[in-house]
């Protein structure tokens, strides 16, 4: 027994404070895998906001803005061109969701707009798989302007290295951020989508169009999407692997509340930051690879104390 | 005209309370289980009982699970490949501390470890409320897979990392392992879950099912008329796990025959979610159609295309349609099959004199 405490309240901070070095490492790693979660959280915020829809193909829209991109590579198609072309796509994509899905399923509960976004995400899987084909691909990182390579740093005293791929996706983030923000609180569109999030009736009766809007936030959420996809792409492969990683979002939604953008963000960081530690320090105690449940065990504890999440409105209930 | 209740008058309270008030209805489940019982085993081959019939009556009992919890208690649940899992693993364990136990026994049994990891992972539906709680329920997705792919001990220290299922004998028949007919199979698994869909029906009907819609109408105002959260939201998880993890014992000792960790993924967890939704929330016969319909629409697909193309295209087209047919079916009827089979009543009663 007091092994197991020692192992799991002593050891690992004798271990931090050793090697300090290898810490930095580690909370970099974390920063940087949370960046990407709370991109794709950021997303589903989105569109929760502006149309309540929790939209359970966010993942495999990253899956599939990243393929389309890299397909249309393949095809012999310039890189500039092809991510024109795959903001097209996503612009088409998100007129085709509202025209066939989201018009046709106006005023239907939650829970079946939940599960047809999980069709979505079938189709999305088949579609993509049956045009670009199953096996996982390299992003064209190089091709599209994005460095590669990285910068070492002397930390105390010991090296840390950061891939400059991943200081240009958590600049890049944060431009995204940045831009939907001024989006948001600076344009005419920007401010109809605001009066919907607030209240689907009242935006109507002022003269803002549900179905518009719909278009426009499905299709940023589209770009975050392929933002994220070109990112994750350059780190890892594409593949429709990458899926099952991006349900990581979902706890990072629970900590920071369905609702906000902030709350993304900051729960996306909080989310990656912890899971690497968790798994680096305490991980070995229980067999490693604690990485796939930590981050809902971690969501899960937070919301006994506090059920609607970071940054998330008070619930309050009447009957 | 045939299907017409006229003339049938209830003169006391057990006829008014039957589980078929209407004697066509009586009548027809009674054909059904007969053509199940009798004529199927004996007409249908190995292919057809192998793919088709027992993996539907599998999954529609799983998705019965999965109904008491999302459908009548209004908890959305991601967990069941999980849980199904707890019922394999259970299982397995079970059978090897006791190997001469009835096996059928044995997998009944395992369904109470599913039941009281269920009950565990329910606690924070106290706190928890819709999607948030779905979320919660992946914690317990990916915490049970990866125990089962870690601890060795759960599946005997197999170098496969896998269940193998030992073979079980009843009067010297081989129930369980690779001895056994697919016939003695099917028979086992029907009328397990004909037995236990007879329970759920009536659990839904009495005071437990009463309860739970009550909560999933509206909590609070369920708390406020005397329900308690407590005991309902958890009796709801507990019985949900338990018909999950029975379902789950069945895949893998009468159909499968092995498994890993695999078999009980996420997507596991979804597939049962699209069989209760395009069957329909809330309905037993739901659950039945929902599942038949899922599991062997890739099959029929494959029949279609045939070997015109290849294995790897046909995967991805049905993919396709099956996540178009889902977006189409919520369009056209969100309350699944269950609603439409109510709607065909309702003509049928008044056909071929509508006025």
């Amino acid at each position: 027994m007091g092994e197991i405490l020692h192992g799991l309240f002593v050891n690992p901070f004798i271990e931090i404070a050793g090697a300090p070095d290898l810490f930095v490492q580690v909370l970099w790693e974390g920063f940087v895998s949370g960046t990407l979660y709370a991109l794709i959280a950021l997303g589903f915020v989105l569109i929760f906001k502006a149309s309540g829809v929790f939209n359970f193909a966010q993942g495999i829209m990253v899956v599939f803005g990243a393929l389309s991109l890299v397909g249309l590579f393949a095809a012999g198609v310039p890189a500039w061109l092809a991510l024109i072309l795959c903001i097209g796509i996503m612009f088409g994509l998100a007129w085709g969701v509202e025209r066939v899905v989201l018009r046709n399923l106006v005023n239907q509960e939650p829970i079946i707009l939940f599960m047809a976004t999980i069709g979505l995400n079938y189709f999305l899987i088949g579609f993509g798989e049956f045009i670009f084909g199953g096996e996982p691909k390299t992003m064209i990182t190089s091709e599209i302007g994005l460095p590669t390579g990285s910068f070492d740093f002397e930390v105390l005293g010991g090296l840390v290295s950061l891939q400059q791929i991943d200081v240009s996706a958590a600049v890049i983030a944060g431009l995204l951020v940045a831009g939907l923000a001024i989006f948001f609180n600076k344009t005419r569109i920007g401010r109809a989508l605001r009066a919907v999030a607030d209240d689907h009736q009242a935006a109507m009766s002022v003269g803002i169009t549900l179905q518009q809007i719909w278009v426009i936030v499905w299709f940023a959420a589209g770009i975050v999407a392929l933002t994220t996809g070109i990112m994750w792409g350059a780190r890892s492969d594409v593949s429709f692997a990458l899926s099952i990683v991006a349900l990581k979002a979902l706890p990072v939604l629970i900590l920071g509340g369905f609702t906000s953008v902030p709350g993304a963000i900051v729960g996306g960081l909080i989310i990656g930051i912890s899971e690497k530690l968790a798994e680096f320090y305490w991980g070995p105690l229980v067999g490693g690879s604690i990485e796939s449940w930590f981050p809902y065990f971690l969501a899960l504890i937070f919301l006994w104390f506090r059920p609607q999440g970071l940054f998330g409105e008070k619930i309050i209930e009447r009957v | 005209m045939l299907y017409r209740e006229t003339g049938q008058f209830k003169t006391n309270y057990s006829a008014d309370q039957a589980v078929f008030p209407i004697r066509q209805d009586l009548v027809g489940i009674w054909l059904i289980l007969a053509f199940m019982f009798l004529v199927v085993p004996f007409t249908f081959n190995d292919f057809w009982l192998n793919s088709i019939m027992i993996p539907t009556l599998i999954f529609a009992l799983a998705a019965i699970g999965l109904n008491i919890l999302t459908g009548y208690a209004g908890q959305l649940s991601l967990g069941t490949g999980g849980f199904m899992g707890c019922g394999a693993y259970a299982c397995l364990k079970l059978t090897t501390f006791f190997p001469d136990l009835n096996i059928i026994v044995v997998i009944l049994m395992s369904g109470f470890f599913a039941a009281a990891v269920g009950f565990i992972f329910g606690l924070p539906s106290l706190r928890i409320k819709g999607f948030y709680l779905a979320v919660a329920t992946l914690a317990s997705q990916f915490f049970l897979e990866w125990a089962f792919g870690r601890i060795a001990w759960l599946y005997n220290y197999a170098d496969s990392g896998a269940i193998e299922v030992p073979t079980r004998r009843i009067f010297d028949i081989a129930i369980t392992g690779p001895h056994a007919t697919s016939i003695t199979r099917y028979l086992v698994v029907l009328s397990i879950v004909v037995v236990l869909t007879w329970v759920a029906s009536n659990l839904v009907r009495g005071r437990f099912g009463r309860s739970w819609m009550a909560v999933r109408d509206m909590d609070i105002a369920a708390e406020l008329i005397g329900i308690r959260l407590l005991s309902t939201k958890l009796t709801a998880f507990s019985i949900s796990s338990y018909y999950c993890g029975v379902a789950g014992a069945m895949m893998v000792f009468l159909w499968l025959g092995a498994a890993e960790v695999e078999s009980f993924d996420i997507n596991h967890s979804f597939l049962v979610l699209f069989m209760v939704i395009i069957g329909g929330l809330g309905s037993l016969l739901g659950a039945f159609l929902g599942a038949a319909f899922i599991w062997n629409l890739p099959i029929l697909l494959r029949g279609a295309f045939g070997q015109s193309i290849d294995a790897a295209t046909v995967e991805h087209i049905s993919f396709m349609v099956v996540g178009g047919l889902i977006i189409f079916f919520l369009i056209v009827e969100p309350h699944g099959f269950a609603r439409m089979w109510q709607i065909a009543k309702e003509k049928l009663r008044l056909w071929p004199f509508p006025y």
